[in-house]
């Protein structure tokens, strides 16, 4: 869900794992007020206690108001990602008969040009706009606190960017950034500079993307990173005035720190969010890659990986090789996360 | 006398970065307007205009002859609408079970529920494209409203509320009273859950009206769109008559921004709870 406008809650908390079983507890049942107790005269079948089975029936209310999403959830999420494991494994244009090719796809991934070039893109696009997005949110956050007045005002001004369509943004950028009509470049000539490509060169393409989302999503940090520094007890800030230290030095010994978990959360988000950018180069640079291979714009600079992987399922009914497309890309997001988790965390570590 | 002064100077300075990003936060709409009532003409001008004109009804009249604005409206609104509903039920529902009882592999469940929530859509793509050609959807809203009609979320967002703002009390009153599962969820957790649910609504609408990859995927009939695909296929069939396209983005974005800073101080709130639990 790139294009959600709020992140959920990150996949942390009391999770149970998966070891625990239906049969494994012999919870209490605080549900059952007293006018709803269990019939004396059980079944003979049923044996002296309530069995397991029992248990479980007694409780087809719960079951079944938790069953909607459990059953979409496996009919379109789990089913479809192993299935796309095995799809990985074959040679399929949707229609005919599928051929088991084994690693064949992968072998091929590996030595496809255009998947690494994809994979370059994605990577420079998601640190053009992730660096500046968060070092700016953070900063407007920090002035947002420091004031009383308008903070309401500013926030709801900051936070729209991130609930508008990214279509209707996608259009408004090509429209601005446009090389020869477009709002930027009549302001460039306007201060007697020269006007700038920026739909047709390989970096200004690249930028014009990481802008976009920097732009959507700038805000939307601010406002999180804002909630954390409101819950930041302002005692500490006071302790630390009365030592002597300074501003500078209150923002990096306290609000950093104590702002660090937040700080991991937005990571991890706008990597995840990050590196699955589609929309924007498809609304901007698109095109069906059977007729154009310079889908992606001019020298193919916008191609996200995403795209990639769309243009070969849904362009050129390449199923399998779709498939390999996007676990290959699943796991280095993954790989990715990992490494940025650590890397905050080890920070957490120094003194 | 100094002090004061510069610490007003430094007040004054905050306010004047913070206004800078509200200026670059909402330029875009206000430039949208400029160009979608302007003539394209007026645009590609140097020096271009920079207020509003008077072209407005014009551009749309040639919007609405190129696109079937309307029609994809109505698409937009039914997936949105149909998706908002059915989740808000479904996952309060499910909310409801998770906050408030014990059963055997409850907490198996949520497990599920809570590790599973990473799964990229991506990931499942192209099998759900299969299963809507398998089972006939393909093409139709359907295939948009009934994968999103629960989620994981909703279910852990609405359980949080319930389980904290739902009183034990009145479900043990209902009960005395012979309510079942259903009729406690009807007539006490419904009413006493609503805060939650505005939040949840809103944020599915916007999500559900926003999408673009999944009907993009699905909605292969191409006089059956949701607006965003019309839009993007209107942008990449007439990318220089910007005015008439900017026409077709001001209609599709102005309400829903409007709408939504009606509802914005309490739902920016309520998405940065959600964000950070």
């Amino acid at each position: 869900m790139s294009s959600s406008p709020v992140a959920g809650p990150a996949p942390t908390g009391p999770t149970s794992g998966p070891g625990t079983g239906p049969l494994g507890q012999a919870a209490p049942d605080p549900s059952r007020g007293p006018g709803r107790r269990a019939p004396r005269i059980r079944p003979v079948s049923a044996g002296p206690r309530p069995g397991p089975r029992r248990r479980v029936l007694r409780h087809w209310p719960q079951y079944l108001a938790i069953s909607p999403y459990y059953l979409l959830f496996s009919v379109f999420m789990l089913f479809p990602v192993l299935y796309t494991v095995y799809l990985a494994f074959q040679k399929w244009d949707g229609i005919g008969e599928m051929q088991f090719v084994g690693f064949q796809q992968f072998r091929f991934l590996w030595d496809d040009p255009v998947f690494w070039m994809s994979i370059r893109n994605t990577l420079v696009i998601w640190v053009l706009s992730t660096v500046p997005m968060l070092f700016m949110a953070l900063v407007l956050a920090v002035l947002v606190n420091s004031t009383k007045r308008f903070t309401a005002f500013y926030r709801v001004c900051l936070f729209i960017p991130s609930i508008t369509s990214l279509v209707a943004i996608a259009i408004f950028f090509g429209a601005v950034f446009s090389n020869n009509f477009g709002l930027i470049n009549a302001i460039l000539r306007g201060l007697h500079l020269s006007a700038v490509p920026w739909m047709s060169n390989e970096w200004t393409i690249k930028l014009v993307i990481a802008t976009l989302m920097t732009w959507q999503w700038t805000g939307y940090n601010a406002i999180i990173y804002l909630a954390g520094l409101q819950a930041i007890p302002s005692e500490l800030y006071e302790a630390a005035r009365m030592d002597g230290a300074g501003p500078v030095r209150i923002f990096f010994s306290i609000t950093i720190p104590l702002l660090r978990p937040i700080i991991l959360f937005t990571v991890v988000i706008s990597t995840v969010t990050g590196l699955q950018s589609f929309t924007e180069p498809q609304v901007l640079f698109g095109s069906d890659a059977a007729t154009n291979p310079n889908s992606g714009g001019p020298g193919q600079a916008g191609l996200t990986t995403l795209l990639y992987f769309y243009h070969q399922a849904f362009d050129n009914n390449d199923f399998g090789y779709g498939a390999a497309i996007v676990w290959a890309f699943f796991l280095l997001i993954l790989l990715i996360v990992l490494v940025n988790w650590r890397l905050v965390q080890r920070k957490e570590r120094r003194p | 006398m100094n002090g004061m002064n510069r610490t007003r100077l430094r007040g004054l300075g905050v306010h004047v970065i913070l206004m800078a990003g509200v200026v670059i936060s909402v330029f875009p709409f206000y430039w949208i307007v400029v160009m979608a009532t302007n003539t394209s003409q007026d645009i590609y001008r140097y020096p271009p205009k920079l207020w509003f004109g008077d072209n407005l009804l014009t551009n749309l009249r040639h919007l609405f002859a190129r696109m079937d604005f309307f029609g994809s409206l109505a698409n937009t609104m039914i997936v949105a609408v149909c998706t908002t509903v059915l989740v808000l039920f479904f996952d309060s529902l499910a909310a409801f079970a998770f906050a408030k009882y014990e059963f055997p592999g409850k907490k198996f469940f949520f497990g599920v529920l809570l590790s599973m929530y990473i799964l990229p859509t991506q990931l499942a793509i192209i099998p759900q494209y299969e299963i809507m050609v398998q089972l006939g959807w393909l093409g139709t809203l359907k295939a948009l409203v009934v994968p999103a009609a629960a989620n994981a979320f909703g279910i852990f967002w609405m359980r949080q509320y319930t389980s904290t703002s739902v009183p034990d009390e009145l479900l043990d009153a209902a009960r005395i009273e012979g309510a079942g599962f259903f009729r406690q969820y009807w007539h006490v957790v419904l009413p006493c859950v609503r805060p939650a649910l505005a939040f949840l609504g809103i944020y599915t609408f916007i999500g559900a009206w926003n999408d673009y990859i999944l009907p993009l995927v699905m909605l292969v009939n191409p006089d059956k769109l949701t607006l965003q695909v019309a839009l993007a296929q209107l942008y990449a069939g007439h990318s220089t008559d910007y005015s008439m396209v900017m026409s077709g983005v001001l209609l599709s974005v102005i309400p829903l921004v409007l709408v939504f800073t009606f509802f914005a101080r309490g739902f920016i709130a309520d998405a940065t709870k959600g964000a950070l639990r």
